[in-house]
């Protein structure tokens, strides 16, 4: 039995934030409900990457909401409200990702909504929290990002500020959400009550960095520094970085520089090796030089029977062809209703041996308002 | 406050980052946290430096990951050692481990034995590469991760060559999955008793990292990431979607029309990009355009332009300007913790609030086997009681 099977979660949610979170509950079994505006839906059927379009909705769309159900409502609309309230009667999790004052607006807060169904788990995600000077700022990911000092920690020391290059405040926010849904719903089997579950993408990035904040505030405030080239992480001295070989690149983690310095040749770094920290660059630039020689594969060769941490640097195509990627069964296909198939990555999660697949796709907007009628008897 | 997993005791005997971030996470949420050591060293991350910071005998990194954890140390080559550790696991909710595939299996801890111990357990362990397949060997290190999953060809400008990205995120990934993969069993466990095994890998958690680009290029005819030659923030998304330079810093600017934007800051060539496709097509020629004329203001000029139009942008801080401002002091998100010999330090707090509460927790991090004695204590008193209930109810008469 998938873990949350029977588990009713609404979904208020649109972009990929709250999105993600429920598609990590319907992965896990749950029965994950998006209620969206009527005719256009959710405001991320449209958002798209690389203009790519499947059916009517984007291909960014399809990957975040498959394995949902879709109920379309218009929630200013008194019939519609009143069986929206019905649907939440039966309900255990309700998501939304509004800013602050929309759901308190539309009578569908955690307290208005904690007397229709006290056992319901109420989670909110936000830009930066309900309070504050921040508060009705938009909650982007790439304004989280660059707000967050998280800029600074990628690229090389000259480097103007290095976004990462993927979601990384939604997707953490969207991960910390099922989390504190998830633990709601354990203390519910014993008090039988609900709980407000609050998460934000600021508190989320602070979170995704607590090993160096922490670190920064233990150290006398200093700022992060990259590493001059090949930076890989601004607080790990060297070799930990990436380096370019005679055919491609070669990424290299915390090793014994004693073993490099003899297997590479490099009797010219011996006393920097005392402090690796305060001679990072010059250490990293001697081992560059001494890599460029020879091929990724050569490397390897040398340094996998030392037990040296190393890898190839590879790219998609390299990676999704690799039989370490292959044997994982990594990847599922999603059947359209126009038959049109996609191509997506599944669950990370295994239980009991057991992988979590699942072909439904992504719902059109409001493609089980009947159904949900019927089955919750909302009309 | 109640947390929510305070009747919940973890047995953990990971190392280094992937499974001790789950473990903290599920301290946060109240569940008591028994880390396994070994004697003398401990774990690794206790003296794996980042910066040349060492706080109270251990690296900063050490502290972050472990504190609200208690610290008992074993050597599980040990019989009797290792009696210790299953009777205490016959007490526990949930086992995890982050050893490479085997480990467990040798020390006769692996979930098939200690479910035949404690058939309800969930146990959690994390992998590198799965426990099949050619790379099923290799170390599971964030680094390497991210250089064999493509990750490395999302950041970063065009011509830069792979640009890792600056924090261990696929071992945060992980972990995150982890406590999603444990609360799950916790609650199926609490309808149906059942225990579960749950596993993650880091590979799987790198692929999913990259659900949305990984997705595109399954789909796209394996095109490969094509990251702007200039003003980078995301390989699959048009101009503007970028950090710019301006007069006196730098300004983020997210998705906004850029004909519109061009109205805004009264910048002319880009007027005429009103073909929403081609802000995506023509998008390292429009940020070229762009990043020459943003740098001649400074940065408050123009989001004085740009906030009131409700355009998506942002200042960009390091953690100095941030750490002062007055957004993110009300978030609450440093607090200082007291290790047991008074030592006190600050870190973040659990980004998760409960019912309007944070979840603050004072207890710092366990010195090595700091532990050992209040739970020996604890489990010899149990066993005399035990004796003396059998004595009691007339057994072994």
């Amino acid at each position: 039995m998938a873990p949350l099977a029977n588990l009713i979660v609404l979904e208020f949610c649109q972009y990929m934030s709250g999105p993600s979170a429920g598609l990590r509950l319907a992965d896990l079994g749950a029965q994950v409900i998006k209620i969206e505006r009527p005719g256009t839906g959710e405001s991320g059927r449209q958002l798209s990457i690389k203009n790519l379009f499947a059916d009517d909705n984007s291909i960014l769309f399809h990957t975040i909401n498959r394995h949902k159900q879709s109920y379309t409502a218009d929630l200013k609309a008194p019939s519609d409200l009143a069986k929206i309230k019905k649907l939440i009667e039966q309900a255990d999790v309700l998501m939304h990702n509004f800013r602050p004052g929309v759901m308190e607006k539309l009578g569908l807060d955690y307290e208005s909504v904690h007397a229709l169904n006290p056992r319901l788990v109420y989670g909110v995600i936000s830009g930066y929290g309900s309070t504050g000077p921040w508060k009705q700022k938009p909650g982007q990911d790439l304004l989280l990002q660059s707000i967050s000092g998280l800029s600074w920690l990628s690229g090389n020391r000259t480097s103007p500020p290095v976004p990462f290059g993927l979601s990384i405040a939604d997707y953490m926010c969207g991960t910390h959400l099922t989390h504190g849904i998830l633990a709601a719903l354990i203390q519910r089997q014993k008090t039988k009550k609900g709980a407000l579950i609050e998460v934000n993408l600021l508190s989320s990035l602070i979170d995704f960095q607590f090993e160096v904040i922490t670190t920064h505030l233990n150290d006398k405030g200093r700022l992060p520094d990259r590493a001059a080239s090949g930076n890989a992480h601004a607080y790990l001295s060297a070799p930990y970085g990436v380096y370019a070989t005679k055919d491609g690149h070669l990424a290299l983690a915390m090793e014994d520089l004693q073993f490099l310095r003899s297997a590479l040749d490099l009797p010219e770094i011996t006393d920097l090796l005392e402090d690796a920290f305060l001679h990072r660059d010059a250490i990293m630039t001697a081992i560059a030089g001494a890599l460029r020689a020879r091929t990724t594969g050569e490397w390897l060769s040398v340094f996998e029977p030392a037990d040296i941490w190393c890898a190839e640097v590879l790219n998609y195509q390299q990676f999704t062809d690799h039989e370490g990627f292959k044997g994982m069964k990594l990847e599922q296909e999603i059947v359209l209703k126009d038959g049109q198939r996609l191509k997506t990555t599944r669950c990370p999660i295994r239980m009991d041996g057991e992988i979590f697949y699942s072909q439904q796709p992504a719902p059109g907007a409001g493609e089980h308002n009947q159904l949900i009628d019927t089955l919750f008897r909302l009309s | 406050m109640i947390k929510p997993l305070s009747d919940f005791v973890i047995i953990d005997f990971s190392q280094f980052l992937s499974g001790p971030a789950a473990s903290l996470r599920l301290a946060d949420l109240g569940a008591r946290v028994i880390k396994i050591e070994r004697p003398a060293t401990g774990d690794i991350s206790r003296h794996m430096y980042i910066s040349d910071v060492e706080m109270n005998g251990a690296s900063s990194v050490f502290h972050a990951i472990n504190r609200n954890k208690e610290s008992y140390t074993a050597d599980l080559k040990k019989p009797e050692d290792r009696d210790r550790i299953i009777e205490l696991i016959k007490k526990a909710d949930v086992v995890m481990h982050n050893f490479r595939p085997g480990v467990m299996e040798r020390l006769g801890l692996d979930y098939q034995q200690i479910r035949g111990i404690k058939p309800d357990i969930i146990y959690g362990e994390i992998s590198g590469y799965g426990t099949e397949g050619p790379w099923k060997n290799k170390p599971g290190q964030d680094l390497l991760l991210q250089a064999l999953s493509g990750m490395c060809f999302l950041s970063g400008n065009g011509d830069m060559g792979p640009v890792p990205m600056g924090i261990s995120l696929v071992d945060i990934a992980a972990g995150g999955h982890l406590v999603q993969g444990i609360l799950a069993g916790l609650l199926r466990r609490s309808i149906s008793g059942e225990g579960a095994l749950i596993q993650v890998s880091m590979l799987e958690s790198a692929c999913d990292l990259q659900f949305e680009s990984i997705s595109c290029f399954l789909n796209d005819g394996h095109e490969l990431p094509d990251r702007t030659q200039q003003n980078n923030a995301n390989a699959y998304l048009g101009a503007p979607y970028g950090i710019y330079q301006t007069a006196d810093g730098y300004l983020a600017i997210a998705m906004v029309a850029v004909d519109k934007l061009g109205e805004l800051i009264n910048c002319k060539p880009l007027l005429k990009y009103k073909d929403p496709a081609g802000w995506y097509t023509l998008r390292d020629e429009i940020k070229s355009i762009l990043s020459g004329h943003l740098t001649s203001q400074t940065t408050d000029y123009w989001l004085s332009i740009l906030e009131p139009a409700d355009i998506w942008c942002s200042t960009v801080f390091n953690w100095k300007q941030l750490l002062k401002h007055a957004g993110f002091k009300s978030l609450e998100m440093v607090q200082t913790v007291t290790m047991q010999d008074g030592y006190q330090f600050e870190t973040t707090r659990c980004p998760i609030t409960f019912d309007g509460q944070l979840l603050f927790a004072a207890k710092g991090t366990p010195a090595l086997g700091q532990d050992n004695e209040a739970i020996n204590g604890y489990m010899d008193a149990e066993k005399t009681i035990n004796i003396l209930k059998g004595a009691v109810n007339g057994e072994g008469r």
